[in-house]
């Protein structure tokens, strides 16, 4: 027997996958596919206050091993969250997290508290890579100082575990995971979609509603990998690695970078039993290298 | 109904004509109950630049030999994937998706296909004759070398064409037609599915005779089964999900038609 169990900060998984926010719907689209019980953890939708209508159609481009969306934050709000979701995906045996995302900071704050008290919701995962409106739509997540102020208000309301997701449409991306580790996040995870575009030649015309938009899959996993590995030398606090994980190899070499877990988004679009077959994956690595534990794995690349 | 991930095997690759073709594909156990109007996602083997599966609809199912018909036009790079298929091949396909046309048990229904549009009204016109309703067909192409085979569809109704450059039928779109004229005020429903611009003509159409309309929406999908909010469409109670809550759509429903 292997030990797939991981521990972020206090918060024990049962394995180390999760699910990314935005690609997982809440855990119920794929309940024909998949038990959801087997995941390490899920992290649903993102979150807002108030209910968004999202951005105009067409929000999807593919591109040469990924895609590019512009789904722009679609969700009923939060209050409907707590009071039509949950009730249907509480029951689920595995951790919750809820991704939350805000254009103020006022707004993450009162949406965080509202989740406070929600008994099978372990934690939240906050997107600061939404543009902050009072500040001229700059990404909260792009600038130091707004990372950390948004991160601190935060947790000065929420009580349970504080992921804050990095973007990594950053000039240097361990500043702000340094910063954010400061003002009281209790993991990081990482990376939201790199910053991306497509044009119609024939059309002359974007591919997208919003012209640019959040590219996503394989295409953006060196990147990511890179990104992880760097926030690793520079934060204590445990890192949730994401970015075009596709499979078992790609898991691996993310916790080999550094990442306590992983996080599975576009990949399920393919193949929506992948996030299972990852678990599978990793017990099959493990049993090939005579690792008995998942944690050996943890920032375990060998440079010579 | 349970959506799910399989692997068919391909039992025939038949060529209709310079762009069209028809993939036979078979489950190794009985199929589940499919209704005309759903469509599979299919993952494309091989392909650089085939990252997301492809959306195709569920042409004919034949139950007997738990087989899927798909009706393909090649477009682009995965759809010449398919088209390359042969026998023994495999296909991994999720399904079913989407929802269903409507299916009266009575009544005269029009289904009007545009280019490969066709695809779902065959076995939608099967499923029409067996409740009671009596199907009419009106099918328009570029021209005849690109039309569909029309024995299948005249066993089970009346077929019109038309063809842009007059080679087969009314010369002109489907909109030419005399069923889409004279003939409209007989109908209790029409259904079409095909390329925008004639789906919002025939609509227009109906909408003005005052006739209930149905359309098949494509639009661009990511996952298929309502987990990307991608494939969204407006409508008069907010977006909805082409892939869960559509394809299929009452013009009533939808913002701007
Ligand atoms: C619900 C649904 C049912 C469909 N049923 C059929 C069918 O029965 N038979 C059939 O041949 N085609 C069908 N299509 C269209 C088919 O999905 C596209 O033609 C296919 O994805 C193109 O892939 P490609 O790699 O060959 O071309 P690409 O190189 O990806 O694209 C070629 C062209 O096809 C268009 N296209 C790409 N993806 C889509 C899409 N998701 N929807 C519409 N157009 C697209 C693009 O605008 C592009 O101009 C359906 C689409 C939907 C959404
Ligand atoms: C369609 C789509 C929607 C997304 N929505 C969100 C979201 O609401 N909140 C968020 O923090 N990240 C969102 N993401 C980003 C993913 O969670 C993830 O960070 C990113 O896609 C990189 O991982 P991947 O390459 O495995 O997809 C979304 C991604 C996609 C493709
Ligand atoms: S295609 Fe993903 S939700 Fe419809």
């Amino acid at each position: 027997m292997v030990n797939l169990a991981v521990d972020i900060n206090g918060y024990s998984l049962k394995n180390p996958v999760m699910t990314a926010s935005g690609t997982f719907g809440f855990g119920e689209e794929y309940e024909d596919f998949i038990n959801i019980d087997d995941l390490g953890g899920i992290v649903v939708k993102g979150t807002t206050l108030h209910h968004r209508e999202g951005n105009a159609y067409p929000r999807m481009a593919e591109t040469p091993a990924g895609m590019l969306n512009a789904v722009g934050l679609q969700n009923k709000g939060v209050d409907y969250f707590i009071n039509n979701i949950y009730p249907r995906i509480k029951h689920y045996n595995t951790g919750i997290f809820v991704n939350v995302s805000g254009s103020a900071i006022e707004d993450y704050v009162e949406t965080a508290e509202k989740l406070n008290d929600l008994e099978n919701i372990p934690g939240i995962e906050l997107n600061i890579s939404c543009p902050n409106v009072k500040e001229g739509g700059m990404s909260f997540g792009v600038h130091c100082p707004s990372a950390v102020a948004v991160t601190e208000a935060v947790r000065k309301v929420y009580k349970k575990h504080l992921m804050v997701k990095l973007s990594p449409n950053v000039t240097d991306v361990t500043e702000i995971a340094k910063g954010v580790e400061g003002a009281g996040a209790d993991s990081v995870s990482l990376i939201n979609t790199l910053l991306g575009m497509a044009i119609n030649a024939e059309k002359r015309r974007p591919e997208l509603s919003t012209i640019t938009g959040g590219l996503s899959g394989p295409c953006i996993k060196p990147v990511a990998l890179r990104m992880v590995w760097q926030v690793y030398n520079a934060v204590k606090v445990p890192i949730i690695g994401m970015g075009g994980i596709m499979n078992a190899t790609d898991a691996i070499e993310f916790m080999l970078a550094g990442a306590t877990a992983i996080q599975v988004g576009t990949a399920n679009f393919i193949d929506p039993t992948i996030t299972v077959k990852i678990v599978d994956g990793i017990k099959d690595y493990m049993n090939r290298h005579s690792i008995t534990d998942v944690n050996n794995l943890i920032g375990g690349m060998i440079v010579d | 109904m349970k959506k799910k991930v399989e692997v068919f095997t391909v039992t025939k690759n038949r060529r209709i004509n310079q762009e069209y073709l028809i993939l036979h594909v078979a489950s190794e156990t009985s199929l589940p109950e499919i209704l005309p109007g759903q469509f599979v996602e299919i993952k494309v083997e091989n392909g650089p630049n085939t990252f997301l599966r492809r959306p195709i609809s569920i042409h004919e199912v034949d139950n007997d030999k738990n087989e899927i018909l798909l009706l393909i036009q090649e477009v682009g790079e995965g759809t010449r994937l398919m088209a390359e298929l042969k026998p023994g091949d495999k296909l991994d396909m999720i399904y079913p998706l989407g929802n269903q046309f409507s299916i009266p048990n009575k009544g005269n229904v029009l289904l009007v296909g545009g280019g490969v549009g066709v695809a779902p009204l065959l076995m939608l016109g099967r499923f029409l004759k067996a409740n009671g309703a009596t199907p009419h067909f009106l099918l328009g192409a570029r021209s005849e070398n690109i039309l569909m085979d029309l024995t299948d569809y005249k066993k089970i109704g009346d077929v019109g064409v038309t063809t842009e450059d007059g080679s087969l039928g009314v010369k002109g779109f489907v909109t030419d037609h005399p069923l889409m004229k004279e003939g409209l005020a007989n109908m209790d429903l029409v259904c079409t599915c095909g390329p925008d611009p004639m789906m919002r003509a025939v609509a227009a159409a109906a909408k003005s005779a005052n006739i209930k309309c149905e359309v098949s929406l494509e639009n661009m999908m990511a996952c298929g089964f309502g987990a990307c909010l991608c494939c969204v469409v407006d409508t008069k109670e907010g977006n909805k999900c082409t892939c869960t809550e559509g394809p299929v759509f009452d013009i009533n429903e939808l913002k701007g038609w």
